[in-house]
């Protein structure tokens, strides 16, 4: 690589700890490798052939922007570590990733219900990260950014189509929404790690991000006939390594070849 | 002995031109507009190349051809650099390169329809309003879109209304 990355990188550690600014990569890594590792669950299952394929490549793109995260996450925290040992070799605590992301698939309305809420969030993300004072970071996300501004029109065409769909399509969104609001709450928390990204101006303040992830949502939940609902109740933890179940059972799966056979490629 | 001569840059980009893109081998990496910069560094050959989608899987690939064709030529010194910045689009595609797709059978993108990801106008977008897509085939525009993503990340799923061909599209992005 050229000299470039290593004066930014210094910079970088300048303004914040190396520590919060590993974190903070992990965080966004993380829910994209999660949730890019659930969505790629359904390839040989949807409903439809096209399906499938779009499935399988929003799970790629998701599972592509995981590795140019976590490979600058692992440069950050100078141990050596690549992308893959970050993804194949840690343990659940010691992932980042918002709970929504480990929600189990559901029915075809509730995966597609759970890519659109987060879609909404990680594009206001990507936005906010384009302008990071970071250029390794702003980099990342403006290449991402537009592979999930189309993510986003995606899902949200279907679940417009599937809310103001027919009476059971309706009935599963309405029930999907509200299994699910409660943990789109824990997107827009802050703590101490994201107030040194924040005030380092290496990544938006989790809280600003919320007016228009709601504009997006509440727009998109009319044109679909749902309720959004009045609870603000949020279950929290994914960001600090605390975890549902549920994140267990998909590293087992994820993380099996390499725990099996360490070191095995092709 | 001859003293081993530095081939021109012009004569790497002329070789790099004749490499086909390996999912559409019909066009080559630099009709497709992936390679960023050719330049020698001291006695060794930098080549920066920028991923089409960052989960393109075809990036490994011709990351791998671009260093056999090249060693094949005798650049013993090669150094391929991967560029972020500025994102690839497919703005980028040569006006050869778009006669090349759509005489393969793939439309070629239809430049300003990228996704913003503004929810304005979700539904117009929804009926496929929005972006007017002509058939490889038969070249009418009477054709609907069946997914928005179709047999790899880069394209999405169209069907002509009059030919009734199913077709793929390279989207904008």
């Amino acid at each position: 690589m050229s000299s470039l990355p290593e004066m930014t990188h210094a910079a970088a550690t300048d303004r914040v700890s190396r520590e919060a600014l590993f974190e903070g990569l992990l965080r966004i890594g993380d829910s994209a490798l999660i949730l890019g590792h659930r969505v790629s669950e359904w390839c040989g299952h949807a409903p439809a052939l096209e399906e499938d394929i779009a499935l399988a490549n929003v799970a790629l793109d998701l599972i592509g922007q995981t590795q140019l995260w976590l490979e600058l996450a692992g440069t950050v925290e100078g141990k050596g570590r690549s992308a893959d040992d970050l993804a194949y070799l840690r343990d659940a605590w010691d992932f980042r990733n918002l709970l929504i992301c480990e929600r189990p698939n559901g029915d075809f309305g509730h995966t597609l219900m759970r890519q659109f809420l987060f879609d909404a969030y990680h594009h206001e993300l990507l936005k906010g990260l384009s302008a990071s004072s970071d250029p390794r970071v702003a980099e990342i996300a403006a290449k991402a950014g537009k592979e999930v501004a189309y993510h986003l029109e995606r899902s949200s065409d279907l679940v417009v189509r599937l809310g103001d769909g027919t009476e059971e399509s309706h009935r599963r969104m309405q029930e999907a929404l509200e299994a699910l609001w409660p943990y789109t709450g824990e997107m827009f928390l802050r703590d101490d790690k994201d107030a040194e990204l924040a005030d380092a101006g290496i990544a938006p303040d989790p809280a600003s991000l919320r007016p228009a992830w709601e504009r997006t949502v509440r727009e998109v939940m009319t044109d679909a006939t749902l309720q959004v609902p009045d609870s603000t109740f949020a279950h929290k933890g994914g960001k600090q390594g605390i975890h549902s179940e549920y994140l267990g059972y998909i590293l087992a799966e994820m993380q099996f070849l390499q725990r099996a056979y360490p070191g095995a490629s092709w | 002995m001859v003293a081993a001569t530095r081939p021109s840059e012009e004569q790497i980009w002329a070789w790099l031109s004749e490499l086909p893109d390996p999912e559409i081998p019909v066009i080559s990496l630099t009709e497709l507009g992936i390679i960023r910069s050719v330049e020698w560094q001291d006695d060794t050959l930098v080549v920066k190349v920028t991923p089409t989608y960052s989960g393109c899987p075809a990036t490994s690939v011709i990351n791998l051809d671009i260093e056999t064709a090249l060693r094949r030529r005798g650049v013993r010194k090669l150094r391929l650099e991967r560029q972020l910045t500025p994102p690839w689009t497919t703005d980028w595609i040569s006006a050869e390169g778009r006669e090349k797709l759509r005489a393969y059978g793939i439309a070629p993108p239809v430049d300003g329809t990228a996704a913003d990801g503004v929810a304005a106008g979700r539904i117009a977008r929804m009926t496929g309003a929005r972006v007017t897509v002509a058939c490889p085939r038969c070249g009418s525009t009477d054709t609907e879109r069946i997914s928005q993503f179709g047999s790899t990340p880069c394209k999405a799923s169209y069907r002509c209304q009059d030919c009734l061909e199913p077709f793929d599209y390279f989207k904008c992005i």
